[in-house]
């Protein structure tokens, strides 16, 4: 299991990878979305992937899932929804005031205000 | 245990909540800000002495031991930073006072700052890794805020870039969190200290190391990977920049420091190695940026850049001589890069510009400014009564002692490249034709000498009181350099 989700991983990271190096913003902000979806899967991933109940006491199963990884998920899901719409509402900003959304465009340079 | 170790990251942290009820009111915002700066730097202040004479200061939060719960630890390079990165942060909320203007104080601009302050304040104090990433968004989150406030094209084209910079390394954080995680099954640095030193440097943990050094290098801004440095950190208000360049990049380079000291050091033929490279080609870039621009913000930009790679070569060197060296000269920098970007600021200020060509003999008008940006010059070259020697010279000696002689002739010839760069704007923009008379500048001064003349007194007083000072320095460094005493802190109590 834990194999198939590695190369699922993978396909993320290759897929974030290829999206973020395209020209336009949004496209690089769904890059960022999978990224975030790839490390995510993969702080699971990592955390081992055993058979076991759901980390609730009340289920009273002779073994549990590791509680750890999914807290840790937990709270890197929100700081990356913080993150990503921050972002968001920039690329919307940037969008009605320099009116572009290629990033070459938006190379300029350090003289012009 | 020891509760006074959180009042650092507590007393900004209520501070910023407390402030944005104030959204309209900034005087009384000013005065909040101000008093809890006063106060983190009182507090720091003690937390030093304290754990100069007791030792390392920890606090298990929730009472839960550790490795389960998360602890906070001051040892002396926590507390140091934290005592240096307070004081900085009161220069430049008081230059900010004068500088900032009003449409970005009404829009939370010091309730931010508050909050960068926490997520500095806590990377620097905890030991958790997982902990570590938290502080770390905290503080981007607090700098992507205050990058683009007030939105200026230039502010909106950067700061994309910087957000975009900074999404990419904390998705790599996660990642190497995770590896290291999957590996040894704790996050606690100290816990995973011993559980490393027990299991070996594996080539799994050299791996997951090398990972480590990409996402604090990426923050940090050493060599292949500090591409984003120079416009993000030309595009905010002075004031912030001065902010970020004196904090932000350093908490990337505590970071290298700590892991590569305490976690990772079974391998450092491999991995210290790789750090003392590219040290020396952050440098070699750095020094090449500052002396090819003629727009005085971007040269103090890179000098930001040398100075990092000046501090890892010390941490690459992995002596006590040279770790003490690198904490003196991160503390120095840290003052001196505040001081820096204030003067330029002031400078961009009286000439509306940030083109050396287009300035000149400012120092018929404003002679304290320019005497005063003569003492930075040469406390950032390093000259012998001044900070800036100090840390220098016990990096110098610590990589002669260990052979490395070409590390330490980087180091040297960067200082003289440094002095040439910075003495530059001093002969371009001071001495010469005055261009502008008194009433044709475009600002005044006023407000603004008393932050920098802080800061530089300060590093006069830290050049000057060596002495005095290297104790708690010296102490720094062995600790760092005997992570047992890290080790036995924070688990044996």
């Amino acid at each position: 299991m834990e194999i198939l989700m590695s190369f699922v991983i993978g396909i993320l990271f290759t897929a974030a990878t290829y999206l973020i190096l395209s020209k336009s913003l949004l496209r690089i902000i769904i890059g960022t979305g999978l990224l975030s979806h790839g490390a995510h899967l993969l702080l699971l991933t990592m955390g081992g992937l055993k058979r076991g109940a759901a980390p609730l006491l009340g289920e009273e199963a002779p073994t549990y899932s590791d509680p750890l990884p999914q807290a840790l998920i937990l709270t890197a899901i929100v700081i990356s929804f913080g993150v990503t719409s921050f972002f968001l509402v920039l690329a919307y900003r940037s969008y009605k005031e320099l009116g572009t959304d290629n990033m070459d465009n938006l190379r300029g340079n350090d003289r012009h205000e | 245990m020891n509760n006074f170790v959180i009042l650092p990251i507590l007393i900004p942290l209520v501070t910023g909540i407390v402030l944005i009820f104030f959204k309209n009111n900034i005087p009384l915002q000013k005065w909040i800000s101000v008093i809890a700066s006063v106060a983190t730097i009182v507090v720091s202040a003690i937390l030093v002495q304290s754990v100069f004479t007791g030792g390392i200061q920890t606090l298990q939060i929730g009472n839960w031991n550790p490795p389960y719960g998360i602890v906070l630890v001051a040892d002396m390079l926590a507390a140091l930073l934290v005592l240096t990165a307070s004081i900085v942060s009161l220069a430049t909320l008081l230059f900010a006072f004068r500088t900032i203007g009003e449409p970005r104080e009404r829009f939370y601009f010091y309730p931010v700052v508050q909050f960068l302050m926490v997520g500095v304040f806590g990377a620097f104090m905890t030991g958790d890794l997982f902990n570590l990433f938290v502080f770390f968004e905290v503080m981007l989150m607090s700098s992507y805020v205050l990058i683009v406030l007030g939105g200026t094209k230039v502010q909106l084209r950067e700061s994309i870039k910087y957000i975009l910079v900074n999404i990419i390394s904390s998705a790599l954080f996660v990642a190497a969190v995770a590896l290291l995680y999957g590996v040894a099954g704790t996050l606690n640095m100290a816990d995973l200290s011993q559980k490393i030193s027990e299991s070996g440097q594996t080539g799994l943990l050299t791996v997951i190391a090398v990972m480590f050094l990409i996402v604090f290098g990426l923050k940090g801004a050493i060599f292949p990977l500090f591409f984003w440095l120079p416009g993000s950190y030309q595009a905010p208000p002075t004031a912030i920049t001065a902010l970020f360049g004196a904090l932000l990049t350093k908490v990337g380079v505590y970071s290298i420091t700590r892991v590569f000291t305490l976690i990772f050091h079974h391998d450092t033929a491999f991995t210290h190695t790789i750090i003392s490279v590219l040290a020396a080609l952050t440098i070699v870039v750095g020094v090449i940026g500052a002396v090819a621009y003629w727009d005085v913000k971007k040269i103090i930009i890179y000098n930001i850049m040398t100075a990092v790679g000046v501090i890892l070569i010390g941490v690459a060197t992995m002596s006590t001589t040279s770790l003490a060296g690198s904490i003196f000269y991160v503390v120095h920098d840290m003052i001196v890069k505040g001081a820096l970007f204030f003067l330029v600021g002031a400078m961009a200020i009286l000439s509306g510009t940030f083109d050396l060509k287009k300035m000149g003999g400012l120092i018929k008008n404003h002679p304290v400014l320019g005497w005063l940006f003569f003492i930075a010059v040469v406390t950032i070259a390093g000259i012998p009564p001044l900070s800036g020697f100090v840390g220098k010279l016990l990096i110098v000696q610590g990589s002669l002692e260990n052979g490395d002689y070409i590390l330490a002739g980087v180091v040297l010839l960067s200082s003289l490249l440094v002095l040439y760069s910075v003495m530059k704007i001093f002969m371009n923009g001071f001495w010469g034709e005055t261009k502008l008379s008194i009433q044709e500048e475009k600002g005044t001064t006023k407000g603004l000498i008393l932050p920098t003349a802080l800061l530089l007194s300060l590093s006069i007083a830290l050049g000057l009181g060596a002495e005095w000072f290297l104790p708690y320095f010296n102490e720094a460094a062995e600790t760092l350099m005997n992570p047992s005493i890290y080790i036995d802190a924070v688990l044996k109590e």
